[in-house]
């Protein structure tokens, strides 16, 4: 997934290889696929068989028997967020981009994080500290630290990624990392529990993060972070969608109060929004905020290790 | 001190300041944000007294100094805050129960205060400190007793900020040179919020070995973050229409070092569509010819304007003026500089191979006229992400992409963020908001067999 060297970079002469992760890209929905010579997709547009993709490059649309089609994707992040298998509740791209941006990781960071959960955010983290970083992440479920590894691995990020079966709330992270993370995450039941062990593991002025979903989980956690930490800062990040439609205007009835889009058959300006290959009638483009969104998610408490 | 900037690896994430770099200071927990370059000769004005910075050279980011009263003149000495200060919200939290004082005898007339303004004076020329004054203004106080907890908190801290100043040394990173801007100078930044910022450098995947085409009309903060996410590998290409580059001069607080310098290169629009057989005077024909509006030029650099480069076209070859240097202490350290006009060999990659990704930022453009463009640059099922202050111009993009059927998963959103006070029974969202952090369309081009690469 990641763009280590050459040989992993997408580009424009670099096509589906047996072996590569791609995203299956439905109209709706999309999964992550092992390309595999001998293998089949099959969904409601028909069979596809792998053998048809290698070769194509990636952002390929390919055809089943039926002539349905699907896209194949590269992998990202991004992608890989909303197509892996949920063992815990994850986060998001906005949540995601958020910290990554407000921890100040960088190429190099050595971040610490619990729990891992189904691995979401520990993917962007790998993105963010790649090459010479690390990622230590732990989580007390033994079977989903096996998962999370399974799925480093299909995404190719393993070497970048540690991931630790360890209760981070009862025991703390491990005394090896005292004094060298640039950063800390904690998604866990009671974050406070963890801070102190936090602390000892951050360096000067560096960053933590706590995700907590509940604010009775907030307080606590500021409460125990006034101790030795400064620049407490609490949000919520939310994304809003729209949805954008076209609407043709007829403009045979010009009197209907109606047409305040461009006059017909104006198409000098180069802004205009007249769709392309239309003439006879214009058209305007309309955005409104979809109508299903996402209340909450977690609140996001960040805060820096004070200077002694 | 240049020796002791670590320049270990490709990585730049040095804690402690040197001679010559850069940082942002924040006065007062946020009141005010000042960006400075540290030399000896550096200063600073709170109020009406001007401070020098040389004692914040070699100290950790994240030190907190205090302005002091020396033997001549005032100066900014190293604090640490006592952890007791720390805890005071928490004491308060556990006299909660039992807070019965509230406002109702309270009466504002300007009479409370038995301290008049040249008494502090006297104080000051006694050479008591900021913090003994503050103390002295709440002994004569007539109303003070009578506050609530949370009240005498404010109180002290309001006179705390007025009498002894904090000054926090913080680390110029894309988030915190994005906070300040948008707080200080949004409009030179296109009111791109921080969060909005974050959103576009993930959803167009940036990461180390990527090649980013970047349109950045927002004084070079979209550049200076997706160079720090490179980390000294890959490369940004800064592309613009017209012949000349748009202001970058944000890019200079970042602190970036030569091996992240160098790969932020720039390339213009044209040079970059150019057909591989054309001779580069064609091509430098095509840059005088084609002057698309840079009226945006004008715009953003109506503030203090750092940076101006200007090139000539010879064949190829291009002469570049030296940068005006910001700070008005003069050159201590060279800093290195970024933004260099690219090699051949970097443009024939980019032809060759794609970029990895496009990020655009130009809040006063319209963004199908330049995403048409420069799509068809991107590699296949390369993500792109597109920043507008508006949400018209990327509704029209959005149709026009669907259309054309150039670009898939294609999503126009909004970020909204809150920040939360969150103090014992005092908890809740801030009375301050953003209202707006722009808007963003993201998606992924694809490959049709219409597609020319």
């Amino acid at each position: 997934m990641l763009l280590m060297d050459s040989s992993t970079k997408i580009s424009f002469n670099r096509c589906i290889r047996d072996g590569d992760l791609v995203i299956v890209y439905e109209r709706h929905t999309m999964k992550a696929v092992k390309v595999c010579e001998n293998s089949v997709l099959q969904n409601r547009f028909g069979v596809f068989k792998h053998s048809d993709w290698i070769g194509k490059p990636f952002g390929s649309k390919v055809f089943s028997n039926k002539g349905g089609f699907v896209y194949l994707l590269a992998p990202t992040p991004e992608l890989w967020t909303l197509v892996l298998s949920h063992r815990t509740q994850i986060l998001y791209i906005a949540d995601i981009s958020f910290v990554i941006m407000y921890l100040e990781v960088v190429p190099g960071c050595l971040v610490l994080e619990s729990g891992t959960g189904s691995g979401s955010l520990t993917t962007s983290f790998a993105r963010a500290v790649s090459p010479m970083g690390h990622v230590y992440t732990f989580d007390f479920h033994e079977q989903r630290a096996a998962s999370a590894r399974e799925d480093f691995e299909r995404t190719g990020i393993s070497t970048l990624v540690t991931v630790g079966v360890r209760d981070i709330q009862g025991d703390g992270f491990p005394d090896q990392f005292s004094g060298l993370a640039d950063s800390v995450f904690l998604d866990l039941p009671q974050p406070w529990l963890a801070i102190p062990s936090a602390r000892n593991m951050l360096k000067q002025d560096g960053t933590l993060c706590s995700f907590s979903p509940c604010i009775e989980q907030v307080q606590r956690s500021c409460e125990t972070l006034r101790s030795d930490f400064t620049d407490i800062r609490t949000f919520e990040i939310l994304l809003r969608t729209y949805e954008v439609r076209e609407w043709k205007m007829d403009h045979s009835k010009v009197n209907d109060g109606n047409s305040t889009a461009c006059p017909p058959r104006k198409r000098r300006q180069p802004s205009s929004e007249a769709s392309v290959g239309d003439n006879a009638s214009s058209s305007a483009v309309m955005a409104r905020p979809s109508a299903e969104t996402r209340g909450h998610t977690g609140y996001l408490t960040f805060a820096r290790k004070c200077v002694s | 001190m240049s020796e002791n900037k670590p320049e270990s690896g490709p990585t730049v994430n040095p804690r402690v300041t040197w001679e010559g770099c850069s940082v942002l200071l924040d006065i007062n927990d946020g009141d005010r944000l000042v960006f400075a370059r540290l030399s000896a000769g550096s200063t600073l004005k709170i109020g009406n007294k001007t401070f020098s910075l040389q004692p914040l050279i070699g100290c950790p980011f994240g030190s907190l100094f205090q302005v002091e009263s020396g033997k001549e003149k005032p100066y900014l000495s190293r604090f640490i805050p006592p952890t007791e200060e720390n805890n005071v919200q928490d004491e308060g939290g556990c006299q909660l129960q039992e807070e019965s004082r509230d406002n109702r005898a309270i009466i504002d007339n300007n009479q409370a205060q038995s301290l008049t303004g040249d008494d502090i004076d006297a104080m000051r020329r006694e050479g008591a400190t900021g913090n003994e004054i503050v103390e002295a203004l709440i002994a004569n106080s007539a109303t003070f007793d009578k506050k609530t907890q949370f009240s005498q908190e404010k109180y002290r801290l309001k006179k705390q900020k007025k009498y002894a100043p904090r000054v926090l040394l913080r680390r110029p990173f894309s988030r915190s040179i994005c906070e300040a801007y948008f707080k200080k100078y949004p409009a030179r930044i296109g009111f791109l919020r921080v969060d909005a910022l974050s959103l576009l450098l993930s959803m167009a995947n940036v990461t180390a070995n990527s090649d980013v085409l970047v349109l950045d009309m927002v004084g070079g903060l979209v550049i200076g973050a997706v160079a720090e996410r490179l980390g000294g590998t890959g490369s940004v290409c800064n592309t613009y229409l017209g012949g000349k580059p748009y202001p970058m001069e944000i890019i200079r607080m970042f602190n970036f070092n030569n091996e992240i310098c160098k790969r932020v290169l720039r390339c213009s629009v044209n040079d970059l569509c150019a057909v591989q057989n054309e001779t580069s005077e064609q091509v430098s024909q095509h840059e005088d010819v084609c002057t698309m509006d840079s009226q945006s030029d004008e715009k953003i650099s109506l503030s203090v304007s750092t940076e101006e480069v200007h090139l000539s076209y010879k064949n190829g070859v291009s002469d570049l003026v030296p940068e005006n240097e910001l700070s008005t202490t003069g050159k201590t350290c060279k800093t290195p500089k970024a933004g260099e006009k690219a090699p051949k060999e970097a443009i024939q990659s980019w032809k060759e191979n794609g970029f990895s990704s496009l990020i655009i930022a130009a809040p006063e453009q319209d963004a199908w006229s330049l995403v048409k463009d420069l799509l068809p640059l991107l590699t296949y099922s390369a993500p792109f992400a597109i920043y507008h202050q508006y949400l018209q111009p990327l509704a029209t993009c959005m149709n026009n992409l669907q259309l054309e059927k150039m670009a898939i998963g294609l999503q126009l959103s909004e970020p909204w963020l809150r920040e939360y006070q969150v103090l014992p029974s005092r908890t809740h969202p801030c009375m301050q908001m953003s209202g707006s952090g722009g808007y963003i369309l993201s998606g992924t081009r694809a490959y049709s067999n219409t597609s020319q690469s």
